[in-house]
């Protein structure tokens, strides 16, 4: 079956991620800038990871049938500094040239701080500006709630469309707020510390599937990009049809990243071929 | 051997996220049965066994040996 990683950090994979990911039906991923697990000091180092990531990750996805497009932003941790954040704001506009950049992502709360804030304000003022898709990532664990809250207040205060906004890490605890506020919600599968496979299905089956993202986000710290193929498997097991799934992992991506038109894969319908039956003399 | 500290950090996450897997399954019970159609209790001993485990663990938090004693509620001792 034919999938879309939404949410996937290549950098820190291997290509045999790559490799088996292409063997498993995924067909494009999207790579939106992370953190890299240290705090990074000059703003050209950010300005290389986005050549990294708009320029060398398509070559070497493209070497396994895989399409890879990215987003540029400075993250929530690092947008901690200011000074920092605002030099590299400068530089963004210049990747949205980028054939594979999609948008400004992720950025939001990490701690839920005034400095956050104003580095989150500024990337989504830019991002309307020019027209970009915005990816919003919500704090880990106990923060959760607080920055996803502070997070639709912020937005509520600015000229946003809400379906061209991503809300992603959503739990059960935080998915119906940005839902009923008509943005795009995401859940990020992890093995421990975020929603699991089966909550996820659980969720699908509260929710229905309208505006519902699902990723592995698979990055350097413990993580598996398989656990959104465990996703497809667990709800292909409770009957829902290929359809079904294809719907969810691979056409809602699609009309997700489609509504910036470099991202040209577009939702896919299984037929069923009538074929002709010939006499075989 | 690791102090309490140590092993609280190591298991922590590790912890929270069985709890929440456990309240997923059974809120996934729960909605499934009220979909079916003639409702009311659901009878199952596993079910039973099940809440009599979540039992074991919260009011009797203060004893030792609890995996030991979950896995003999699950065993058939006759
Ligand atoms: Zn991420």
């Amino acid at each position: 079956m034919q999938i879309i990683q939404p949410h996937y950090h290549a950098i820190a994979r291997t290509a045999q991620d790559y490799e088996k990911m292409a063997m498993s039906g995924v067909v494009a991923v999207a790579e939106p800038a992370f953190w890299a697990g240290f705090d990074r000091l000059y703003p050209e180092t950010f300005l290389d990871y986005f050549r990294q990531i708009s320029e060398f990750e398509p070559t070497r996805a493209a070497e396994y049938g895989i399409k890879h497009y990215c987003w540029v932003a400075v993250n929530p941790k690092e947008a901690e500094n200011p000074t920092l954040s605002h030099e590299v704001l400068k530089h963004m506009p210049e990747f949205y040239e980028k054939p594979n950049v999609l948008g400004v992502g992720e950025i939001g709360f990490h701690k839920t701080t005034k400095n956050e804030e104003e580095i989150f304000e500024a990337q989504v003022e830019q991002a309307i500006k020019y027209d970009q898709l915005i990816l919003i990532h919500t704090p880990h664990l106990q923060d959760k709630v607080r920055g996803t809250k502070r997070t639709l207040e912020v937005l509520s205060h600015m000229n946003v469309n809400p379906e061209r906004v991503w809300i992603d890490h959503v739990e059960e605890h935080t998915i119906r707020e940005p839902l009923e506020a008509g943005y795009w919600v995401g859940f990020t599968l992890y093995p421990v510390t975020k929603c699991s496979p089966k909550r996820a299905c659980d969720m699908l089956e509260m929710y229905g599937h309208e505006r519902i993202l699902v990723n592995s986000s698979a990055d350097w710290g413990p993580s598996d990009p398989f656990t959104l193929q465990m996703c497809v498997m667990q709800y292909r097991a409770r009957g829902y049809s290929v359809q079904d799934a294809i719907e969810i992992f691979h056409n809602n991506p699609a009309r997700f990243l489609g509504q910036n038109p470099k991202f040209d894969i577009k939702p896919i319908q299984l037929e069923t071929i009538e074929e002709e039956i010939t006499d075989m003399v | 051997m690791q102090t309490a500290l140590q092993v609280l950090d190591r298991e922590y996450l590790e912890a929270r996220c069985s709890l929440l897997e456990l309240a997923a399954a059974l809120d996934r019970i729960d909605r499934a049965h009220d979909h079916e159609e003639a409702s009311g209790d659901l009878q199952d001993s596993r079910l039973d066994l099940l809440n009599q485990a979540i039992k074991i663990l919260s009011e009797e938090s203060h004893l030792p040996n609890r995996s030991e004693r979950l896995l003999l509620l699950f065993s058939d001792l006759d």
